[in-house]
């Protein structure tokens, strides 16, 4: 059916939105940006929001396992897609250390449809630390970094980080569609994220480095 | 910067959602991918008081590739329209141009039909569209029509569609056998708005070229056809005059100045990229050639073994 509100009022619209495995419903105005939607309504705080017209790559975030501009989607249109941001890279450390299926699949089942392996420590099934829900696989609440997290750490792929989530979900996207990419491709992965601080170098070895790192514990090392 | 207020619909069929259009067309904005259009409401460019958010609507995110044309429909991505195999070997300037539309992300989420829709004289597709001489499908509550690509743009971001129109799919029509395709262009950055783009579709029968078209991106007011026929149809590979061919681009175009290049630059730009799309056509047309030989021989020896 479709869906209207008085524009006078300025109506709020529940909205429901599934991120990183966690459902939320919160109430936000329909012009309510999808980026403005996670930092402002769910506190989910880790999605940055730079230039605001899609040029500058920091409020990336992956809708059913695809990077797309957080600020150049609805967050009423978002509801029809699985949203991961950089907050639901890292993987509960129990996850890394005892459960990892032979095949790399973090959750067979993969409720929420976005087709990703945990290779690249994308979770389809764990909400995030803090948000008070249940959480059945992060018992702990310890959580480890995702190869490309792990990767930017050690190559210092970053001097302020503000554009590091969106560096970090690209890049996480990206190397699950290509495991072992080139120096010039992995320049071309990251073309659509600007950092003003780190000139790129240790950017690209970052990649490079997370795809090493996703290889090594791939193995069941 | 954040959009204005609007009232959001959700229809989830073409009917409904025409119905929407006959009631708000003049005050509203068909929402596909939205990579053009949210940046703009962002910047309020642009602010509609009501959005017609079609991405609910079901049917029109399939790619037909028939023996005359590659069809796509109003919900078809860049990217998916990119990696679609039969497309790319039906028409391979298809995905040829769209790695150069913007970033992976933004290909993503932006349709291609929505990117003729924009029509945007910067945007690679509605220059494809031209160079195919391709078709845009159009509705409202009052019917359909199909717009040939030369009438469907007007002027710059400006199509012929009406208030209660809305584009449906496109189809870029498939070229002759032996004939190759290039695409190239220029930015300051990659994934930025191009300088000057050119698109070429060169037929080549027995090293002898019959047809060669170009089309531009950036440095005409609509995306236009330079039919390059009369200098090129019946000459032989050996002699064609590429220099020449780019002259004429150069003196085709009409590009404008601005804080990124001068009109002169631009100029020189269109004679450089054709010179060279034209040439990658050929080479294209000669490959492809082969590959369809080739392909008859693996037949004709299946064939012969059975």
């Amino acid at each position: 059916m479709t869906e209207t509100m008085s524009p006078d009022a300025e109506a709020l619209l529940e909205i429901t939105l599934r991120v990183n495995g966690v459902v939320y419903t919160a109430r936000a105005p329909a012009r309510r940006l999808l980026s403005d939607f996670l930092r402002h309504e769910l506190r989910l705080t880790g999605t940055h929001v730079g230039c605001e017209h899609g040029v500058c790559g920091a409020c990336t975030v992956l809708a059913d396992g695809s990077p797309i501009r957080s600020c150049l989607m609805f967050a009423l249109t978002a509801q029809d897609y699985a949203i991961t941001t950089v907050e639901g890279l890292a993987q509960p450390v129990e996850r890394v250390e005892g459960t990892r299926d032979s095949d790399g699949m973090d959750d067979p089942d993969d409720p929420d449809g976005t087709g990703n392996s945990g290779g690249m420590g994308l979770r389809a099934d764990h909400g995030t630390v803090d948000n008070g829900t249940a959480d059945k696989g992060a018992g702990t609440g310890r959580f480890t970094m995702s190869p490309v997290q792990q990767a930017f750490i050690e190559c210092h792929g970053l001097q302020c980080g503000f554009c590091t989530p969106g560096f970090l979900t690209a890049v996480t996207a990206y190397l699950l569609e290509n495991p072992d990419p080139t120096e010039t491709e992995a320049r071309e992965a990251i073309s659509g994220n600007l950092c003003r601080c780190t000139g790129y170098q240790n950017v690209v070895r970052s990649v490079l480095r997370a795809a090493e790192i996703a290889r090594e514990r791939g193995t069941g090392r | 910067v954040k959009p204005s207020v609007f009232v959001h619909h959700a229809p989830r069929s073409v009917g409904e959602a025409l119905a929407v259009l006959a009631e708000h067309g003049h005050d509203a904005k068909v929402l596909a991918g939205g990579q053009s259009l949210i940046p703009i409401m962002n910047m309020r460019l642009a602010s509609p008081g009501h959005l017609l958010d079609i991405n609910r609507v079901v049917g029109l995110d399939t790619v037909e590739v028939t023996s005359e044309a590659v069809r796509i429909g109003a919900l078809v991505r860049h990217t998916q329209l990119e990696r679609h195999v039969e497309a790319f070997a039906a028409l391979p300037l298809l995905r040829r141009a769209l790695v150069n539309v913007a970033h992976p992300v933004i290909r993503n989420r932006g349709t291609t039909v929505g990117s003729l829709a924009h029509a945007d004289p910067s945007g690679e597709m509605p220059s494809v569209l031209a160079l195919t001489n391709g078709q845009v499908d159009v509705a409202s509550a009052r019917g359909t029509r199909t717009v040939e690509a030369a009438d469907f743009f007007l002027g710059p971001l400006e199509s012929c569609l009406e208030e209660d129109e809305m584009a449906t799919g496109a189809s870029f029509r498939r070229f002759p056998g032996g004939t190759g395709m290039a695409f190239a262009e220029s930015a300051r950055r990659r994934g930025d708005y191009a300088l000057a783009g050119v698109a070429a579709a060169v037929t080549v029968v027995d090293a002898v070229i019959t047809a060669a078209r170009v089309s531009f991106v950036s440095v005409t007011p609509t995306p236009d056809v330079l039919d390059l026929g009369d200098l090129l149809a019946g000459v032989g590979l050996q002699d064609a005059d590429w220099a020449k061919a780019a002259r004429l681009a150069s003196e085709h175009v009409d590009p404008e100045s601005d804080i990124h290049a001068s009109a002169a630059y631009r100029r020189m730009l269109v004679g450089v990229l054709t010179a060279r799309v034209l040439a990658e056509a050929v080479a294209d047309a000669s490959a492809r050639a082969l590959g369809e030989a080739a392909a008859i021989d693996a037949a004709d020896a299946l064939a012969q073994g059975a």
